[in-house]
C-alpha cells in the first residue's frame, strides 16, 4: 500500500547495491521455493523452505521493513518451520508418500487459476494508486527513526493496554492445555463410557441423552 | 540508525477505571497459586472466593458509575474508554460472573470435580467481555473478544465424560477462530481506510472526512459486523449455537449464552455507533436484515425443538434479533433500550439454564422436554421460577423481558422502521408458544407414557426438522429408554439419581436470585430503567 517513492540519496547510487541485493535474494527465494515443491523428502522441502524464508526476510530488509524480517526468521523459520518438521518426524519420515495419484483432482487446476489471478491481482494493483486514510502510527519507511524503534514507541505507549493484556491470553493457554490434557484420575471414567462411541457415526446434534433412564424411573 | 528521540512518554494508567477487570484478571491468578499451595478440599472455597470477587468487580464498576457521572474520559492511552455504558456492562458482567461461579459449584460437587481451573476460566472470560464493553480501541475490542472467546472454549470441554461436550467445544473453537479472523481482517481495512484503530479518532476521522472510494472502508465494516455477528449468534452466523450449547456443562452455557452475547452487542455499539456512527446509513440496513433473519428464524425453529438446551440456544438467537432492532435504531433510545435489554436477558436465560442444569441430572443428559414434565411436582419452588422464567422471556407483563421487548419496540418505532416492530411482535408471540408449551408441561404429569405438549404442536416437526438438518434421534427416546442402556450406565446412574433430586445450594440462590429479579424489576421498573438510560455512552 505504501508507494514506492524514490530514494531521497538518487536513484543511481542506490540502485547497484540494492539491485544485486535484490536479484541475489529473489533467486533464492524462486530456487527454493521450487525446491519445496519437488524435492521428494518432506525434510528437504522444510528446510528449502527455511531458505525461502530467509531470502523474504533479506527482501524485507532491503524495504527498510527490518522488524518485518525479524519476525519472519523468528516466527515462520524459527517457531512454524520447526513445527512443520515435528509433524513430518511424528508421522514417519521413512516411509515413502505416494503422489502419483491425487486425493483432490481439482486442486492442480484450482491451484494454476489462483495462481494466475494473484499475479494478475499483483499487476493491477502495482499499477494503481490505491488512496487510503491518514497515515499510520508507526510512518512511512525511512523515516526519521527505524521502524523496529517505531514499533517498540507504540507497543509501550498507544498500545500499552493492549500489549500487556495479551497476558491474559498466555494464561488462559496453560490453563486450557492443563485441564484438557490431564490424564483421567484413578477411578475417574473417561469419555469411553459416554452412552455412545464415537464411531457409530453419531453426528453432532444428536441428542445424547436419549437412551438414559428418566428420572422418573426410578422414583 | 535507531535513534531514540527522547524518552518514553509512558500513558498515565487510571487503576481506578480499569479495577473491574483488574479484579476479573487478578482473582483467578490469586485462586489458581492459592489451589497450587493447598491440596485437600473441594469445590466450595474456590465458589466463595469468586462470589466474593464477582462482588467486589460489581462494586467497582459502581465506583465508576458514580464516579464518571455525566463526564466521560478516556483511559490508559485512549484505550479504555471510561462511560457509564461500560459501568454498566461491567456491572452485568460481574454479576454472571458470580451468578455463574454458583451454578458452577453445583455442578462440580455432582461431576466430582474440584479443581479451580472452571471458575478460574469464567473470572478470566469475564474480564474480556469488560475490555470489550469498555474497548477505546478495535485492538483491545479483539483482544477482549479473544480472552472471552478462548476461555469460553475451554470451559465448553469440560466436561470430560461426555463427547458432546469435547464436539461443542471444538465446533465452537473452529467456527470461532474463523469468526475472529475475520473479525482482526475488518480492523486491517478499516485501519487502511482510516489510518487509526483508535475508535475516538475513527469517529473523529470520518466526521471530518469524507472517503470517496470507500469500499476497502466498508468491506472492513462488514467484516466487523460478520465477527461480532457471530458472536452474538444472529441469523445466518447461528448455526453454532444450538450444538454449543447443548453440548456444554450446563453453567458454562447459562454463562456463554448471556455474557458473549451482552460483549458481542456492547463491541457492535462501540464499533458501529461510535466508531462509525456517521456512516449509519450504511450499517443500518446490514443490521436490520441481521435482526428479521434473527428474529424469523430463531422464533421458528425455537418451536420445533424437543431440546430444551436447543430450545433455549433458539430462543437467544431470537432474543438476539430484539436486540439488534435496538440497535438498529441508532439513537438514543436503542441504546438504553438494548442496555435494558441485556441486563434483563442476562438474568433470565442464567436462571433458565440453572434449571437445564438441575434437570439435565449427570452429565447433563435428560434434556428432553419429557425430563421437565411434572417438574412443579417434584420441586414445586424450582418449577415456580422456571415459570416466572421462562413467560419474562416470553415477555408476560409485569416482568422484565415485557419492558425490555417494549422499549425494543418503541425505540424501533421511534426509527420509523416498522415493518421491523411488527416482526418483532410477531417473533414474540411465535416464542411465547413455546414457552408456554414448557410452562404446561411443568405442571403436566409426570406419567412417562403421556405424549408431550399440544397434540398439533408436533406435526410438522418431521419435515422441519429433516430441513434444517436437525436431529431426529429424540423420537421414541422413551420407548428406547429402558433397552438399550448398558448395565454400567444403569448402575451409575441409580447411585446418582438420589443425590441429583436435590436442588443444588448454587442453584437454589441463582434461581431465587434471578426469578425475584425478573419479577421485582418488571413490576418496579424504574431503578433498572433508570440505569439503561444513564447508560450514556462517551460520543
Amino acid at each position: 500500500m505504501i508507494g514506492l517513492a524514490p530514494s531521497p540519496i538518487g536513484l543511481l547510487a542506490v540502485a547497484i547495491p540494492d539491485l544485486a541485493t535484490f536479484v541475489v535474494a529473489a533467486a533464492v527465494v524462486l530456487a527454493s521455493a521450487i525446491g519445496v515443491v519437488i524435492s521428494r523428502n518432506p525434510v528437504h522441502s522444510a528446510l528449502f523452505l527455511v531458505a525461502t524464508l530467509f531470502g523474504v526476510a533479506v527482501l524485507f530488509v532491503e524495504q527498510q521493513a527490518e522488524f518485518l524480517a525479524a519476525v519472519q526468521i523468528i516466527v515462520y523459520a524459527g517457531a512454524i518451520v520447526v513445527l512443520f518438521l515435528f509433524v513430518i518426524m511424528l508421522l514417519g519420515v521413512d516411509r515413502p508418500e505416494k503422489i502419483s495419484k491425487d486425493p483432490l483432482p481439482a486442486q492442480r487446476p484450482l491451484a494454476a487459476f489462483l495462481g494466475l489471478a494473484v499475479v494478475a491481482e499483483v499487476l493491477a494493483l502495482a499499477n494503481t494508486h490505491w488512496s487510503t486514510g491518514a497515515k499510520g502510527t508507526a510512518g512511512p519507511p525511512g523515516g526519521p527513526a527505524s521502524n523496529v524503534s517505531d514499533l517498540a514507541r507504540a507497543t509501550f505507549t498507544t498500545y500499552l493496554l493492549p500489549f500487556e493484556i495479551t497476558s491474559a491470553l498466555l494464561v488462559i493457554a496453560v490453563i486450557g492445555a492443563v485441564v484438557l490434557a490431564r490424564p483421567p484420575r484413578p477411578g475417574e471414567h473417561h469419555a469411553e463410557d459416554d452412552e455412545q462411541a464415537p464411531t457409530e457415526g453419531r453426528s453432532l446434534g444428536e441428542q445424547p441423552g436419549v437412551v438414559e433412564p428418566r428420572q422418573e424411573a426410578s422414583r | 540508525m535507531a535513534v531514540i528521540a527522547g524518552a518514553l512518554a509512558i500513558p498515565h494508567i487510571s487503576y481506578i477505571s480499569i479495577l473491574p477487570e483488574l479484579i476479573a484478571m487478578g482473582a483467578p491468578m490469586v485462586m489458581l497459586l492459592w489451589s497450587a499451595t493447598t491440596r485437600s478440599g473441594g469445590p466450595g472455597r474456590w465458589t466463595a472466593f469468586t462470589v466474593v470477587a464477582s462482588v467486589a468487580a460489581f462494586l467497582a464498576s459502581v465506583e465508576i458509575w458514580v464516579k464518571v457521572g455525566t463526564h466521560p474520559y478516556t483511559a490508559v492511552a485512549g484505550a479504555i474508554l471510561v462511560d457509564r455504558f461500560s459501568a454498566f456492562l461491567s456491572g452485568i458482567f460481574a454479576v454472571a460472573m458470580g451468578l455463574f461461579a454458583l451454578l458452577a459449584h453445583d455442578w462440580a460437587v455432582r461431576e466430582d470435580e474440584s479443581g479451580p481451573e472452571l471458575p478460574a476460566l469464567g473470572m478470566l472470560s469475564a474480564s474480556g467481555a469488560m475490555l470489550m464493553a469498555a474497548a477505546g480501541d478495535l485492538v483491545v475490542v479483539f483482544l477482549g473478544l479473544e480472552i472471552m472467546s478462548i476461555a469460553l472454549y475451554v470451559m465448553a470441554a469440560m466436561n470430560r465424560r461426555r463427547l458432546a461436550s469435547g464436539e461443542a467445544a471444538l465446533k465452537y473453537f473452529v467456527l470461532g477462530a474463523f469468526s475472529s479472523a475475520i473479525f482482526l481482517y475488518g480492523i486491517a481495512l478499516t485501519y487502511g481506510a482510516t489510518g487509526t484503530t483508535n475508535i475516538a479518532r475513527i469517529a473523529s476521522y470520518l466526521a471530518s472526512n469524507v472517503v470517496v472510494s470507500n469500499g476497502v472502508l466498508l468491506a472492513g465494516m462488514a467484516m466487523l459486523i460478520v465477527g461480532l455477528g457471530f458472536k452474538v449468534a444472529a441469523v445466518p452466523f447461528h448455526t453454532w449455537s444450538p450444538d454449543v450449547y447443548q453440548g456444554s456443562p450446563s453453567p458454562v452455557t447459562a454463562f456463554m449464552s448471556a455474557v458473549a452475547k451482552a460483549a458481542g452487542f456492547a463491541a457492535l455499539v462501540r464499533v458501529l455507533m461510535e466508531a462509525m456512527g456517521t456512516l449509519r446509513l450504511d450499517w443500518q440496513p446490514a443490521i436490520y436484515v441481521l435482526a428479521v433473519l434473527s428474529l424469523v428464524v430463531g422464533g421458528i425453529l425455537t418451536v420445533v425443538q424437543r431440546d430444551v438446551k436447543r430450545m433455549l440456544a433458539y430462543s437467544s438467537i431470537s432474543h438476539a434479533g430484539f436486540v439488534l432492532a435496538a440497535l438498529q435504531s441508532a439513537s438514543a433510545a436503542g441504546r438504553s433500550a438494548l442496555a435494558y435489554y441485556v441486563a434483563a436477558y442476562t438474568l433470565m436465560i442464567i436462571g433458565s439454564f440453572a434449571v437445564a442444569g438441575h434437570v439435565g441430572g449427570p452429565g447433563d443428559r435428560s434434556q428432553d422436554l419429557s425430563s421437565y414434565r411434572g417438574l412443579s411436582s417434584r420441586h414445586p419452588a424450582v418449577g415456580f421460577a422456571f415459570t416466572i422464567l421462562l413467560l419474562g422471556q416470553a415477555g408476560a407483563p409485569f416482568t422484565t423481558g415485557f419492558l425490555a421487548k417494549f422499549y425494543v419496540v418503541s425505540a424501533a418505532v421511534g426509527n420509523g422502521s416498522y415493518t421491523l416492530a411488527v416482526v418483532a411482535m410477531l417473533s414474540a408471540v411465535v416464542t411465547a408458544f413455546f414457552y408456554l408449551r414448557i410452562v404446561l408441561g411443568l405442571y403436566g404429569s409426570e406419567e412417562p407414557s403421556t405424549p408431550e405438549g399440544p397434540p398439533g404442536v408436533l406435526e410438522p416437526q418431521p419435515a422441519l426438522v429433516g430441513s434444517v438438518g436437525e436431529p431426529q434421534a429424540s423420537h421414541g427416546a422413551e420407548e428406547r429408554g429402558s433397552v438399550v442402556v448398558p448395565e454400567v450406565l444403569v448402575a451409575a446412574s441409580a447411585t446418582q439419581v438420589i443425590e441429583v433430586s436435590e436442588v443444588g445450594a448454587g442453584t437454589s440462590v441463582v434461581l431465587a436470585l434471578c426469578a425475584a429479579a425478573t419479577v421485582v424489576l418488571g413490576v418496579w421498573p424504574s431503578p433498572l430503567l433508570d440505569l439503561a438510560k444513564a447508560a450514556t455512552i462517551i460520543f
